[in-house]
């Protein structure tokens, strides 16, 4: 318990490196608590969002604005970058940094691109639509959703980045297992927040 | 510097208490100055504005950030050696979270010095804390400083939580965990749950003032409404969060003077858990008169009810523990005895609260402001000054004056009863809350007189516990082990004040009580778990804090990116968000160096364990 200590399993890597030490034990499941309270966070916004979601104040409404195609590639494009983080872990698991680097890399360019589309999506909106955050309480809660969802895509890009530049430095140790595992978890939930914005927001939008 | 950069929980603990207890002042000189204000019909002490100012940092103050850190200070100093543990799960984060609750503090303080304090009551209900109604800047330092100071308590949460799912002694279940450790655990997670809730509310305010977004602005097609919602479904917990643990600190202080075990050990852990499930269920209790419609109150009110059923075990299983034990009235135990009746009561009135009829006549009238000061002050604080009393000697080594004790426990329950007993019968007799002044001859004159006399006193008990503090702090360390002599749990076996790594030795828990039980066998101390080895200790670092300074520059930025100021650079600066980029940077910076320089901490050796 108390030589919770990472030097000593530098040499060999076990197979599960991220619980490897009780550090990276906690870690992980101090992660999953945080993770529930970023569900309560999300489960908020999504609760505004749903309370306003009509209320357009004779601005444009979901269904004159949203564009499927363009949210369905955005869709596409962060359903496989959770796929490719899949396959990190298992890179790493099988303990070929190599390899866990570039799928984390292929990860970080499919988040980019997510983003890019995102950001494109908004600034469609801003100037041709005459949609901006002030428009109506509908606009505010649709910004304020799909951008706290953004916002958390853009920070994974960065974190995942980092570790990606420690892994080159610092090599896969039961220090860097662990940061790297979270960082999955935390992509992973991004993900999951996606597949409901894309039904609550766009799909019940454009239709109901 | 020593401070700044320290990671040791029970180092943090001071701090938490002192920052704290410095809130908690600042707190109370707002109430006095409120009372003040009361003391006789149409008094022109203060103006509306500065009086609707001083309700709105009173109690957000006392809530956020006098009695919170308070509690974290004691579940800091108390749940590592109570679990048996050398340090808490994530030293680090401990420290952050620290630091951010003491910048989220101070940032919503300046604004009494920075153009106006919030003004829209602690609640901040829209559209009454909305640009249109309150155009100064203080509702956005209640959000922004509520925002920072709120992401240290959900640190501090998800930290104790971690802690005491993983680094128990060894033999010591759930089921063996003593009281204090459970409701920090429950309160814990009751925080992780509720705060994202509150977080997300005051996004949403802080994009409506600064932003110009519609959520809580009807003419935009926003709902006030939505506002209470979110709100109170983070602040009813949230009053769980401030009990909860109160409710611990009695149930570790009981039975140490009435040297019996608590009486419904394992009904008091169902009840716990019965309490912060239903916390969340009850929400809408504050809202009856929004008209949420009658079936809607029916629930609402019956959900609340049903909070008194695992109430009630608690107070019985408190008393059935007091009952036929051998008790001692030392000054914690006092203030223990004291908690029951004065918190019974503010339950009592809770319960006639809950019913919606009833409600209508008595919301926003004294009567609430009397209820939930029973609760709040004749529960939390009574049983924190229990809590202080009884732990104080662990702290710091010394024990507290108990003639002083004695005379602090008389003064303030006294001053207390004085204060808002007779806050009841105002409210009944019509007396609105959150109104700067009323007209006289309406039976109100004498009764407020009452209240303002009996705050004076309440503040005199203050001045006696600080006077016991000063005069104790300059007494030698000389408080044993066990000064109690008959404590119980963990935190007792090992010296006063406990060195940097608490255990020498991780101890073997056979039992409930389990220093207790040792001695009762006995034996002198606890059995080791493990050989003497050497321990292993994290380093300090003032990363947590220049992360903070960090937050809280970033705040200052985002709030008044809006303004112009004097010179032209300034509102450039601030117009641009450089300033916010600027805190930003500092904040991600640390987080950088922190990832870039693992840190490994170091190792006492155990020759160095012998040495002592
Ligand atoms: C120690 C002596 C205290 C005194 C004399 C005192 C007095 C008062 C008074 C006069 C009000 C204004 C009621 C109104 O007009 O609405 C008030 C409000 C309040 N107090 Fe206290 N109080 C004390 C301690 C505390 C403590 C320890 C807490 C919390 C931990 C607290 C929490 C509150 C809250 C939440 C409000 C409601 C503020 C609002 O209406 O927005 N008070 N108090
Ligand atoms: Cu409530």
């Amino acid at each position: 318990m108390t030589t919770t200590h990472a030097e000593s399993v530098h040499s060999g890597l076990p197979h599960e490196p991220e619980k490897a030490t009780a550090e990276g034990r906690n870690k992980v499941l101090a992660f999953w608590l945080f993770l529930g309270g970023e569900a309560v966070l999300f489960g908020t916004l999504f609760a505004t969002f749903l309370a306003l979601r009509n209320q357009t104040n004779e601005g444009p409404a979901a269904n004159d604005l949203f564009h499927l195609p363009l949210v369905a590639a955005a869709t596409f494009l962060l359903l496989v970058s959770s796929l490719t983080s899949v396959f990190a872990i298992q890179a790493m698991h099988r303990n070929r940094p190599a390899l866990l680097r570039n799928w984390l890399l292929i990860t970080v360019v499919l988040g980019l691109g997510f983003l890019g589309l995102e950001i494109y999506e908004f600034s469609e909106y801003v100037r041709h639509e005459e949609f901006g955050m002030t428009t109506s309480a509908f606009s505010s809660a649709f910004y304020t959703l799909v951008g706290f969802h953004g916002a958390h895509v853009a920070f994974g890009i960065l974190w995942i980045s980092l570790l990606i530049g420690q892994l080159a430095y610092k090599g896969l140790t039961a220090v860097t297992a662990p940061k790297i595992y979270v960082s999955a978890m935390y992509w992973h939930f991004i993900d999951v927040v996606w597949v409901f914005i894309f039904t609550v927001v766009y799909l019940l939008g454009k239709v109901g | 510097m020593d401070w700044i950069m320290t990671v040791d929980h029970k180092k943090i603990a001071i701090l938490y208490l002192w920052a704290g207890g410095l809130f908690f002042g600042i707190g109370g000189i707002e109430a006095l100055l409120i009372r003040w204000q009361l003391i006789k019909p149409m008094n022109d002490f203060v103006d509306a504005q500065t009086f609707n100012e001083l309700i709105t940092m009173h109690g957000t103050t006392m809530i956020f950030l006098g009695v919170m850190p308070i509690i974290f200070a004691l579940m800091n100093a108390v749940i590592p050696l109570q679990i048996g543990a050398r340090d808490v799960a994530f030293p680090f984060l401990n420290a952050l979270g620290f630091w951010t609750f003491l910048f989220g503090g101070l940032l919503l303080n300046l604004s009494w010095m920075m153009g106006g304090a919030p003004d829209a009551g602690w609640t901040s209900y829209t559209p009454l804390s909305g640009t249109a109604y309150s155009g100064t800047h203080g509702v956005d330092f209640y959000t922004i400083g509520l925002q920072i100071a709120g992401l240290g308590t959900l640190i501090g949460g998800i930290n104790f939580l971690a802690t005491i799912i993983t680094m128990r002694a060894p033999g010591m279940s759930f089921m063996r965990m003593p009281m204090f450790a459970w409701t920090t655990f429950i309160t814990s997670a009751i925080i992780l749950f509720a705060f994202p809730a509150i977080t997300v509310g005051l996004v949403l305010l802080t994009f409506d003032r600064i932003l110009g977004a519609n959520f809580f602005v009807p003419g935009g097609g926003g709902s006030p409404v939505l506002w209470q919602h979110i709100f109170w479904i983070f602040g009813h917990p949230e009053v769980y969060i401030l009990i909860l643990p109160a409710f611990g600190i009695i149930s570790e202080v009981i039975p140490t003077f009435a040297r019996k075990r608590l009486f419904g050990y394992s009904s008091m852990v169902f009840a716990t858990i019965l309490i912060a499930f239903l916390g969340f269920m009850v929400w809408a209790h504050h809202m009856f008169t929004t008209g949420l419609g009658p079936v809607a109150n029916a629930l609402f009110a019956v959900s609340t009810m049903l909070i008194a059923v695992p109430t009630g075990i608690k107070i019985f299983n408190w008393l059935f523990t007091l009952w036929g034990g051998s008790v001692r009235f030392a000054t914690p135990n006092l203030f223990a005895s004291g908690f029951i009746p004065t918190f019974t009561m503010g339950g009592v009135t809770g319960v006639m609260l809950a019913s919606a009829p009833a409600d209508f006549q008595f919301h926003d009238t004294y009567f609430v402001v009397a209820h939930f000061h029973y609760v709040i002050v004749g529960g939390l604080v009574m049983g924190l000054f229990a809590g202080l009393h009884y732990w104080w000697p662990k702290m710091f080594g010394r024990m507290l004056s108990e003639t002083l004790g004695k005379w602090t426990f008389w003064t303030f329950i006294t001053g207390f009863h004085l204060t808002f007993f007779v806050q009841h019968f105002l409210g009944l007799m019509g007396m609105q809350r959150r109104v700067f002044t009323y007209l006289p001859n309406q039976h109100f004159d004498l009764l407020n007189l009452v209240s303002t006399i009996g705050a004076g006193l309440m503040g005199a008990g203050m001045l006696l516990f600080l006077a016991n503090v000063w005069i104790t702090s300059r007494k030698p360390m000389d408080a044993g082990g066990d000064p109690w002599e008959d404590g119980r749990t963990l935190e007792w076996s090992i010296p006063s004040p406990p060195p940097e790594y608490n255990f020498k030795q991780t101890p073997l828990v056979r039992g409930l009580d389990a220093f207790w039980k040792e001695k009762m066998a006995g034996n002198k101390g606890m059995t080791p778990a493990e050989p003497i080895g050497s321990i292993h200790m994290p380093s300090a670092t003032p990363l947590p804090f220049i992360m903070s300074v960090g937050i809280f520059i970033a705040g200052l930025g985002f709030m008044f990116s809006r303004d112009q100021f004097v010179s032209g650079f300034v509102s450039f600066l601030f117009n641009n968000y450089i300033v916010t980029a600027l805190g930003l940077l500092i904040t991600f910076g640390a987080m950088l160096v922190r990832s870039l320089y693992d840190d490994h901490g170091w190792h006492i050796e155990p020759e160095e364990l012998e040495g002592r």
